[in-house]
């Protein structure tokens, strides 16, 4: 079978990918063969949300898209969602640590990308919207009960 | 190449000339899970993302043509969701916020599994589908595209670009049973479509049979017991209404379900999409 050669743009750079096979799903690719491994490899079935990434502005389950397919489009993975510096945190990430939402974290990353794309849609949304917008996420940990304090707090410290 | 990203159909049906092995891909919701799982082994690849009139969807006269491309997400705007707000109602169950950001009617068509929920919705509305190779455009009627449980009359190089359905015709309704609200396959589900007009009830039902079914006795049983001036049923029709479509139901025992369990939550569904559509009948013809 023959090796394909692409570069995808993830977190605002132009990444090469050589060698790869072309079955390959993005989230393989960002783990193994780019050194991002922020994207969480729970089901590969679309069920647990922790490889939850935003392509091209839309957030996507990383494992059911294919990497090659993606050659053109704007990747942003957990690591590209905050500020540059490493080390400092969204708000949301922030309103996580703060409210006891992460435990093993294993959900986290997941969780932070669609509790993002979730305010940046919706800057207040009804206790209903919170709850649909992390409906993908499994989380084995939490119970969701500190997920959702962090999703309130992450709301109010925004709307300051 | 191997993996092409065709940026118009017709670039997309020369690529899947080109290479009659290409695997189509769409949202990838359920090719991926088999290629992640090894099921799959794709040696080339189409894909349709870039594929912007896929994506589309325009009025014509009565008629409204919903592309292949179109997302569950797609299908949530308030403008379409106005036209057709039963496959709203089916786009709304479909799996997670990402999976819906992804998974298409395309795809959710040419799966034809006996539970996509989009079937029931589109088998109601009598969807017609255009289909289209390089050898040419053909017009199939869902009712004949769907041949057995994951099973369609698609050609090998063909494409699905579009389905076909009213565009006035608002009082329907998809009613879904799982074991919770979000990320569930339908152990059971109904549309019933309603044209007070002509006084017809469709009625079609997913999962209790190896393609989604339609119930043409309920359906013409139910037509003339209704009193078509105000929307308003004859007394107990809902509920024998919803008996004669579980008699149509021909479900199995598997990993999700019963058999029986199906059957009555197909009775029930039926009884109160009926309702729920005749009220609306009714505060149409009141207003
Ligand atoms: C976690 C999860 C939850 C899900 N929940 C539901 C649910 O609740 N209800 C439901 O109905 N489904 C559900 N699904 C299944 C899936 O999301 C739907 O069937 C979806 O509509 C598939 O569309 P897609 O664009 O992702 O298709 P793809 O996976 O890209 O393709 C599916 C098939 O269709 C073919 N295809 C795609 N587009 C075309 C076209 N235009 N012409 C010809 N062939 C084409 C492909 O070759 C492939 O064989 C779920 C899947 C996952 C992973
Ligand atoms: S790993 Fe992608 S959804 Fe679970
Ligand atoms: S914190 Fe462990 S899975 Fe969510």
């Amino acid at each position: 079978m023959t090796d394909t050669t692409y570069s995808l743009n993830v977190n605002g750079a132009d990444r090469p990918v050589a060698g790869a096979w072309l079955g390959e799903s993005l989230l393989h690719v960002l783990r193994e063969r780019l050194a991002l491994p922020g994207a969480k490899a729970g089901c590969e079935q679309g069920e647990c949300g922790s490889c939850s990434v935003l392509v091209d502005g839309v957030l996507t389950c990383a494992c059911l898209v294919l990497a090659a397919s993606a050659v053109g489009a704007s990747i942003i993975t957990v690591e590209g969602i905050g500020p540059a510096e490493r080390g400092e945190m969204t708000i949301v990430q922030e309103a996580f640590n703060d409210a006891g939402a992460v435990q093993c974290g294993f959900c986290t990353p997941g969780l932070i990308m669609a509790v993002h794309d979730l305010l940046d849609r919706h800057p207040d949304p009804s206790a209903l919207d919170v709850r649909e917008a992390i409906s993908g996420n499994l989380c084995r940990c939490t119970g969701y009960g500190r997920v959702l304090a962090a999703v309130e707090v992450a709301i109010e410290r925004s709307a300051r | 190449m191997d993996v092409s990203v065709p940026r118009t159909l017709d670039e997309a049906l020369a690529a899947l000339a080109d290479r009659p092995d290409a695997m189509v891909l769409a949202g990838g919701t359920d090719v991926m899970v088999g290629v992640n799982a090894g099921r799959q082994t794709p040696t080339a690849v189409v894909a349709l993302r870039a594929v912007e009139e896929l994506r589309t969807w325009s009025v014509d006269g009565d008629r409204l043509r919903l592309g292949a491309g179109l997302t569950y997400a797609d299908l949530l705007a308030p403008d379409l969701a106005a036209m057709v707000p039963a496959l709203a109602q089916a786009a709304r169950t479909v799996g997670s916020p990402p999976i819906r950001n992804a998974g298409t009617v395309g795809g959710n068509l040419a799966t034809a599994s006996p539970a996509g929920d989009t079937l029931p919705v589109l088998l109601a509305l009598d969807a017609e589908l255009d289909l289209a190779s390089v050898e040419g455009r053909r017009t199939v009627a869902l009712r004949s595209f769907l041949t057995g449980p994951k099973r369609t009359q698609l050609r090998t190089g063909e494409l699905i670009v579009a389905a076909r359905v009213p565009a006035t015709r608002p009082h329907q309704e998809y009613r879904k049973v799982g074991v919770r609200n979000a990320m569930v396959i339908a152990v059971a589900s109904v549309a019933v479509v309603v044209d007070a007009d002509v006084g017809v009830v469709a009625c079609a039902m997913g999962s209790v049979g190896p393609t989604p079914l339609r119930a043409p006795r309920a359906e013409e049983w139910v037509a003339g017991r209704i009193d078509w001036g105000t929307g308003v049923p004859d007394a107990g029709v809902a509920a024998e209404f919803g008996r004669l479509v579980a008699e149509e139901s021909r479900p199995i025992d598997d990993h999700r379900s019963t058999a029986a369990y199906r059957r009555h939550a197909v009775e029930v569904l039926a009884r109160r999409a009926l309702e729920s559509t005749l009220a609306g009948v009714a505060r149409a013809e009141a207003a």
